[in-house]
């Protein structure tokens, strides 16, 4: 027994040194930060959905830039997974969600939608399969792959199709954005419903196709400064910067909407 | 009774850890039936897509288990008997899917049979067949990651298995064959049911080479890992139930298997 607490208070040594690490590591960052005068930032720890991958880690390059001395920590993951991460006391500052009902799980109010989302029809590049409209997916002769109805975007295909007031006929439900692009990017499947960010994310490797029921189902992504951020001013300055001038021009080059 | 002393004396620098080591294993176990939701069990098990899930995890991990049978002894039996070139790198190369993320093995699978892959472009011009999104491509992955399983354990039991007795038939008249049907199985039947087992538990386990060859739909590709992660993105507690489910049939036929087959020594 008495081996067994000498053990435990070992484990609880190390776990000790773990927290006053952090303190330490940031404790160094302030040559970078008594430089810039204006804002010492810090440390910001970042949660984004999947889709915003590429557009919040050039977002985070830039507030880097901007507020020498900080450093933006990004964790990308499907919003859900990551509402679950922060209400089980995951150390997040701020938080970009992919759907609105996400945001809810983590905070009643607060939050403001930054940009919105819209489906597109990811196809073969060259459009093999001649699809032009979302009726064209309800074909037998189409391979089509949806997301699961559990994810933001597969709910939203799912109020596309009924817009349509279509049946879709899907061969597989996949667990994300990115595994239903992949699907089309593999040859897999004939076509897929997949953000229109996701459709200019690769550059050409398969083709978009617009359809009109897409606004009956448009995403709005809300970002939030969380209330229970270590770094209060650090997730407030990185909200900011991305709702300002800058943010904005990186997610709408991206092919992001304006809210 | 000298074991029995020994595992008196035995010292805390084993005992310690392997308490540690005991309770980390079991502890998230004890969680999730802690936070279980047993109040709306019942009504959360009633939903079709459970009996579907476990139905076809039950089916697709026994078909793969079998196909690892058919095709995993023999090559267990090469690997562990036989002198041919390129024995150690074959052997090295069974080990693959074991170290390999399932997810890569998945996509790995894709490549090769999907569509469009090396060989199931020809698989659909000339016969029409597909394997991915459809109920064979999830035995087709999950026979992939569980084929190594069962292939160490055979070819261990065959390496520990005195190859005299083969030898020993060979001179009695009997043919490779027949020595290896009537001598060298039955002496390590109980190496592959162990093989077996290990082999099953690993298939109907498995999720990542599934989801990512065969897709997810219910009925034809989702089996309970599947329905288990979906479950998570919006009801953490139907995840829970789910677990449980699939928690409680493997360990039931585990033991069910253990008494019949490895004898309760093993």
């Amino acid at each position: 027994m008495r081996k067994l607490a000498i053990a435990l208070a070992a484990a609880l040594v190390l776990t000790g040194c773990g927290g006053t690490d952090q303190p330490a590591s940031g404790g160094s960052t302030p040559t970078g930060t008594s430089t810039s005068a204006a804002t010492p930032v810090g440390d910001v720890t970042v949660f984004a959905a999947a889709s915003l991958t590429e557009t919040f880690t050039q977002i985070g390059k830039d507030f880097e830039a901007a507020h020498p001395g900080s450093h933006v920590k990004l964790n990308f993951a499907g919003s859900s997974a990551l509402a679950r991460q922060i209400n089980q006391g995951a150390p997040a500052d701020v938080f970009a969600s992919a759907a609105p009902a996400n945001m809810q799980q983590v905070a009643q109010s607060g939050s403001t939608v930054f940009v919105r989302n819209k489906l597109q029809i990811a196809v073969a590049k060259g459009n093999p399969k001649k699809i032009t409209s979302l009726a064209d997916l309800a074909k037998p002769d189409v391979k089509l792959a949806l997301c699961a109805e559990q994810v933001p975007c597969g709910a939203a295909s799912k109020k596309a199709f009924q817009a349509a007031n279509l049946t879709p006929k899907p061969v597989t439900l996949e667990q994300d954005v990115k595994a239903t692009l992949t699907k089309v990017k593999l040859g897999e499947v004939d076509a897929a419903l997949v953000y229109q960010t996701d459709v200019s994310s690769t550059k050409g490797d398969v083709d978009g196709v617009t359809f009109p029921e897409a606004d009956k189902a448009i995403n709005d992504y809300p970002i939030i400064a969380l209330p229970k951020a270590t770094n209060a001013a650090g997730a407030k300055a990185f909200v900011d910067y991305v709702l300002s001038g800058k943010g904005k021009a990186v997610l709408s080059a991206a092919g992001f909407d304006s809210p | 009774m000298r074991v029995a002393r020994r595992t008196r004396t035995a010292p805390g620098v084993l005992v310690v850890p392997a308490v540690v080591g005991l309770l980390f294993l079991v502890l998230p176990l004890t969680g999730m039936v802690i936070r279980a939701p047993w109040s709306t069990l019942v009504s959360r098990l009633a939903s079709a897509e459970v009996g579907e899930a476990l139905r076809l995890s039950l089916i697709c991990a026994t078909t793969a288990t079998a196909i690892c049978l058919v095709l995993g002894v023999p090559l267990a039996w090469v690997l562990a008997r036989t002198t041919i070139p390129g024995r150690r790198f074959a052997r090295a190369l069974v080990t693959v899917p074991l170290v390999l993320p399932p997810v890569v093995g998945g996509v790995a699978l894709l490549l090769v049979f999907g569509r469009r892959g090396v060989i199931g472009q020809y698989l659909d011009s000339w016969f029409g067949i597909t394997l991915p999104f459809t109920t064979a491509g999830v035995v087709v992955a999950e026979a992939f990651v569980a084929m190594p399983f069962l292939i160490i354990a055979v070819e261990g039991a065959l390496r520990g298995a005195d190859p005299r007795f083969e030898e020993a038939a060979a001179t009695l008249g009997a043919s490779r064959w027949t020595a290896f049907r009537r001598v060298t199985l039955p002496t390590v039947a109980p190496g592959i049911a162990a093989g077996a087992v290990l082999c099953w538990a690993r298939a109907l386990g498995e999720f990542g080479a599934t989801i990512t060859f065969a897709g997810n739909f219910p009925g034809t590709t989702q089996t309970m890992p599947l329905a288990v992660y979906l479950a998570l993105e919006q009801d953490p507690d139907s995840a829970t139930v789910l677990s449980l489910v699939l928690l409680a049939v493997s360990v039931a036929i585990l033991v069910s298997l253990r008494e019949k087959w490895i004898g309760p020594s093993a």
